[in-house]
């Protein structure tokens, strides 16, 4: 089977066993509306400072949600003792990684396509930047989840689980996050995207080396 | 007296003599920087001599926590995850006095103690980013494990550290930079002058010295204490 194949099998397993329970999916969905929500009255939304918050709301809605899909991803793997299948299948530990990832990442793009226009609509924002909107989201969340996914496998061994999930993963993402909530509020403010060309650099840069050191060092998370 | 024990004292002695010689020379030598106004920043200024020296130890003790890691993963010897974590709590320890230093100066010259500006974002994030470190060694049993998922994150929280250096030259920051050329909106800067510089680097190298003498000393009582746990198992499981 070539590499690719396995790969798209992982997915198509995590797909499969999202899709009989749908459980994380709507979770992540109603959690980052609550999110959304609850900024609102934490931060006394009115018509005039909602275009600065915008982003930051938009991004702790993201990273929170995807943080509750990441810390599931492998928790149900090894409660389920379906890790070890995984790792007994005659497959490289980095398309195991790949799977996982490209799971993770799909997970969080649907909510994130249906929290976008519902986002767009509540703060009363122009609804023509969405696809710029969705390129920028999805390019966070590349980074977001390339390490996410490293360490959501190195968490399912510890004694804290899910709790020690957000405080490694947060700091470490900071880059992607703060380079995500500046282009957003770019593309909201209608500022051409050349102008923050250093933004948009460094989330790709950050994108690419995130990806690649974690597809690198996967292997040693996910020894016996 | 084994030979590593003399060096490591040597090293102590040094690190002490090399300290005492920096402290005279930043407030008997060092001349004030010419173009503070007040005297309340200029006496300001010299905290900057142990500041600097302070954020470049925690940035050579985090580098060398992430090579440890790449070392660790390669040949998995013991000795490079307590060079690991070693390093990872004295940069912690650096750095945390560099937040204070930083602090103590900002008052007086940008009069508040702390400020919402990248670089005191990404260098407070990168503070809590190795304390994660510490929280995720503490949450794993297996000794082996914790050495090797500890190498992993030290390797990809270091990459957070050359964003908090570039960070004051790409973006708009009160920062001041002194070695190139800062941000315009820089408030507190001020030119190294040839005596100036001199003090400077010489504070530099006797900070480093002071790292290298602290990083044998708690290398060694890492590696004693895993001895001595290590016997101690043995005996219990003996008796």
């Amino acid at each position: 089977m070539p590499y690719l194949r396995k790969v798209l099998a992982i997915v198509a397993k995590d797909i499969a066993a999202e899709l009989r329970t749908r459980e994380m999916l709507s979770s992540m969905f109603v959690f980052s509306l609550l999110v959304i929500l609850i900024f609102n009255f934490a931060f006394d939304l009115r018509a005039d400072n909602q275009a600065a918050l915008a982003p930051g709301v938009l991004w702790v809605a993201i990273t929170f949600a995807g943080m509750l899909g990441l810390s599931r991803s492998f928790i149900l793997e090894k409660d389920r003792g379906s890790i070890e299948g995984l790792l007994l299948a005659p497959v490289d530990r980095s398309a195991i990684y790949l799977g996982k990832l490209l799971g993770n990442v799909l997970f969080i793009a649907v909510v994130e396509m249906i929290i976008l226009p519902i986002f767009i609509i509540l703060f009363n924002l122009p609804a023509d930047a969405l696809p710029v909107l969705v390129g920028v989201t999805l390019l966070g969340t590349l980074g977001f989840a390339g390490v996410g996914t490293l360490f959501s496998a190195m968490v399912v061994h510890t004694r804290a689980r899910e709790v020690l999930l957000p405080v490694l993963l947060f700091p470490v993402v900071v880059p992607v996050m703060l380079s995500s909530v500046k282009l957003t509020a770019a593309i909201l403010d209608r500022v051409p995207l050349s102008e923050v060309q250093n933004w948009l650099s460094l989330l790709v840069a950050f994108d690419v080396i995130f990806m690649t050191l974690s597809f690198m060092l996967f292997d040693y998370v996910l020894e016996e | 007296m084994t030979p590593g024990n003399r060096w490591t004292l040597l090293l102590i002695g040094a690190a002490a003599v090399f300290m005492v010689i920096a402290i005279v020379l930043v407030f008997g030598v060092a001349p004030d920087a010419a173009n503070l106004t007040t005297e309340t920043e200029r006496y300001a200024q010299r905290i900057f001599y142990f500041h600097v020296p302070n954020w470049w130890v925690g940035f050579l003790a985090f580098l060398i926590a992430a090579a440890s890691g790449v070392m660790y993963l390669t040949s998995e010897r013991e000795v490079w995850d307590v060079v690991g974590l070693s390093c990872v709590e004295i940069g912690l320890t650096f750095t945390t006095i560099g937040l204070i230093t930083g602090s103590i100066w900002a008052k007086p010259t940008w009069n508040t103690w702390w400020t919402w500006d990248p670089r005191l974002t990404t260098a407070a994030v990168g503070w809590l980013m190795y304390v994660g470190y510490l929280m995720l060694r503490d949450a794993i049993e297996h000794p082996q494990r914790r050495a090797r998922f500890a190498a992993v994150f030290s390797i990809i929280a270091f990459l957070s550290v050359p964003v908090n250096f570039m960070a004051i030259r790409w973006w708009r920051t009160i920062h001041p930079v002194v070695i190139g050329s800062g941000s315009l909106d820089a408030q507190g800067g001020f030119a190294l002058g040839p005596n100036i510089q001199l003090v400077f680097f010489f504070c530099l190298f006797a900070f480093t010295v002071l790292f290298a003498a602290l990083l044998a000393l708690r290398v060694r009582t890492e590696w004693l204490a895993r001895r001595v746990e290590q016997v101690r198992q043995q005996v219990l499981s003996r008796g």
